[in-house]
């Protein structure tokens, strides 16, 4: 039967809806979930948003203490707490979009049994609160660089590039978890002790090139790797070179998880409401 | 094919799983089984698993088929579980049907929920716009319509108020105006005028019969409010056990026939207790048989008219006379309310004197019916010790006898239906 005229059909098992064209559709719906999601942070704090200042800024000092001058590593002719700063930038982006996005969809199961929308936007659009704190905290890594009167290679305007497999990693972890954790709420206690241990085999509070050549590229194999090496490299400048192979598969494995991740999101979406 | 239909449900079906967790498991048992089955789910961790014993099917739909044309306002009736919601969340794409298909034409607004994605947080002004965002509407019709949801919501004065500080009352008022201003083709309701004060329910009845009548909109309506589904549709839909038992264009037969079907176990207004299991037994008063007679002492059958003569008589024994024994009955509307109650000690015998009741005996007083306004009603038994002890107070357990009033109200060529307020009385007009 010619079902033509019919703007949607809905049957079991089936894709129905084009996602760019649900998207399109529903972006006023993802600018409004970041808005909130932005909005409802620091309501009812007195200080407000000064907080996504002050949170980067301690962890900062925290970090320059410890390992510039207790542990007294050495900092490659960059003041440390620039070298500091420059990879925990990436790393607390990442792992904070990532934990936001893993969660979106347990924190609104309300409105998942209740409407519909493309559900990938929430874990989408709960990515944008850790954007907005990444971006303030750049702000802070730039007024650092003037207090050491330290002045940053032209290199730096590449950062943004390497703004991009961070995001796509952290979605893409985020959609395969958020997806699993709505039948499995193992998945939402896992998640805290995966960002805990990340952080130690991510070069935050040491350089990547401390490792030896042999275990490299294995080493890169963590797209963090790729990612945090970037952001020093452009603060740093071509001073020291860039590890090119961790760069590539930084990007090439950052594609898989988020395509990996928009799959098996999209795959199971539809079954959500039944398991949340 | 007809060009009207704007939904077309073909055979559709919905099951769900359910999982009976056993206690008797030893733990090592499931953690075994878990480490089982770990590799497979986390490769297809929502296909459904094998039938264990502990996982039972249920179909919350089955074989389900029927058409709505545009303009239609569709009311959905049925018990509880009969799968009116599950029809509701399929139809909007909540959750997926497992069989079947379901073809749409036009923009589909659901309203499963009054207030459903509100930030306790967000003031008044943020969660109209993020609500209006999540229901479906674009920027521009938000714009349009804010002016339109404040006045009617009634909450210019907390606008920059968080909503957690508003009363029950705004809360659903604010969320109901958001609805309400959804511009759909096809609107998806489930009982949500079953919020707020009676003011502000008739206010929702108002916009909801002038979006379908006016608007000409294609509304599906879940509702336990008989009334409501009578006001708002011209198509009725019952439901039972994810069936369609029946779907008619008349209404107001739909509902009765819904209702009768409904009250079927109760075929006379009587209650009668176990011979063998005597519910209720006590020393002052063992209720035996408590109902609506007519005079001729038949049980009345469902329904009656107010012209007819019926008696409440209510039997019981008594083993300890007691002076303070209270036997009685209230009178209850179908919306649970309380028209009246009645004890045999409100009529004193002629010496002015309570008569003590002893041993078997058999109480009865007419009921006004008269004064009663149209619809559905219940008696209750009452009985107590006067301010020492309730017997058998009203709770869902006690005995209790329903009954239709039907027919007219009276004569007059202008009342044919209910009237409005809780009675109905005759009063005798003379011009003078």
């Amino acid at each position: 039967m010619a079902n033509n005229n019919f703007d949607l059909v809905i049957e079991p098992n089936k894709t129905t809806v084009d996602l760019f064209k649900e998207l399109l559709r529903y972006r006023e719906l993802f600018a409004f979930l970041a808005w909130r999601d932005i909005l409802i942070r620091y309501k009812q704090t007195v200080i407000g948003v000064a907080w996504s200042v002050i949170r980067p800024l301690i962890s900062m000092v925290v970090f320059t203490f410890v390992f510039g001058r207790v542990a007294k590593l050495p900092n490659e002719g960059v003041p440390y707490g620039i070298m500091v700063f420059a990879a925990m930038l990436p790393w607390q982006y990442f792992a904070n979009a990532m934990q936001e996005s893993a969660n979106s969809l347990i924190r609104s199961s309300q409105l998942i049994s209740k409407i519909y929308f493309p559900r990938i936007i929430l874990p989408t659009a709960s990515v944008m609160v850790s954007a907005v704190d990444f971006l303030i905290s750049l702000v802070l890594l730039l007024m650092l660089m003037a207090w050491y009167r330290f002045m940053p290679s032209p290199l730096i305007l590449l950062m943004p590039l390497f703004f991009i497999p961070a995001t796509m990693t952290a979605l893409g972890i985020g959609f395969w978890f958020s997806a699993l954790g709505v039948k499995y709420r193992d998945f939402y206690h896992l998640l805290p002790f995966m960002v805990q241990f990340g952080m130690y085999v991510s070069p935050v509070g040491f350089s990547s090139s401390i490792v030896p050549e042999r275990w490299r590229f294995i080493y890169s194999l963590n797209p963090m790797v790729g990612v945090i090496d970037g952001f020093r490299w452009c603060v740093q400048g071509a001073s020291v070179p860039l590890y090119m192979p961790g760069v590539i598969s930084a990007f090439i494995i950052s594609i898989l998880f988020f395509f990996s991740g928009v799959w098996f999101f999209r795959r199971f979406e539809r079954s959500f409401a039944d398991f949340i | 094919m007809n060009k009207n239909i704007v939904i077309k449900i073909e055979n559709l079906g919905k099951r769900y799983l359910l999982m009976h967790q056993r206690r008797e498991d030893l733990l090592y048992n499931v953690l075994a089984n878990k480490l089982k089955n770990f590799c497979g789910r986390v490769i297809h961790p929502f296909k459904a698993r094998p039938m264990a014993s502990n996982i039972e099917e249920f179909w919350a739909l089955k074989n389900l088929s029927f058409d709505v044309e545009l303009g239609e306002r569709v009311g959905v009736i049925g018990r509880n579980g009969a799968g009116k919601s599950t029809l509701l969340k399929v139809l909007s794409r909540i959750t997926e049907p497992t069989q079947g298909r379901i073809s749409l034409k036009g923009r589909v607004a659901s309203l499963l929920e009054v207030g459903t994605g509100f930030h306790p947080e967000l003031t008044g002004r943020e969660n109209i716009s993020l609500n209006a965002a999540i229901l479906g509407m674009t920027h521009a019709e938000i714009k349009k319509n804010f002016d339109a949801i404040v006045d009617f919501a009634g909450v210019e004065k907390f606008l920059d108020t968080p909503v957690k500080r508003y009363s029950s009352g705004m809360y659903v008022r604010l969320a109901f105006a958001i609805a309400a201003h959804l511009n759909s083709e096809i609107l998806i309701v489930d009982e949500v005028l079953a919020v707020g004060d009676v003011e502000f329910q008739k206010k929702c009845m108002g916009k909801m019969d002038e979006v379908s009548h006016q608007q000409g909109r294609t509304i599906l309506f879940v509702s336990h409010n008989m009334s409501a589904i009578s006001q708002l549709c011209n198509r009725v839909i019952c439901m039972e056990h994810g069936h369609l038992t029946l779907d008619t264009k008349d209404v107001t037969a739909g509902i009765k026939l819904y209702m009768n079907t409904n009250h079927e176990a109760k075929a006379f207004a009587e209650w009668l207790n176990d011979a063998d299991n005597i519910k209720f037994k006590n020393p002052y008063f063992t209720p035996r048989r408590f109902g609506l007679y007519y005079a001729d002492k038949q049980p009345v059958q469902k329904s009656i008219t107010r012209s007819d003569k019926v008696y409440v008589e209510i039997e019981g024994d008594i083993e300890t006379p007691d002076s303070a024994l209270c036997v009685g009955f209230a009178l209850y509307t179908q919306d649970g309310l309380e028209l009246f109650r009645s004890f045999q000690t409100d009529l004193l015998n002629s010496s002015g004197e309570l008569k003590i009741l002893d041993k078997h005996v058999i109480l009865r007083a007419e009921l006004p019916v008269n004064y009663l306004n149209l619809g559905d009603y219940r008696l209750m038994l009452i009985v107590g010790l006067h301010n020492r002890q309730w017997l058998i107070g009203i709770d869902n357990n006690t005995p209790s006898a329903d009954f239709t009033l039907d027919g007219l109200i009276n004569n007059s060529p202008y009342c044919l239906d209910r009237r409005p307020g809780f009675m109905a009385v005759n009063l005798d007009w003379q011009l003078i």
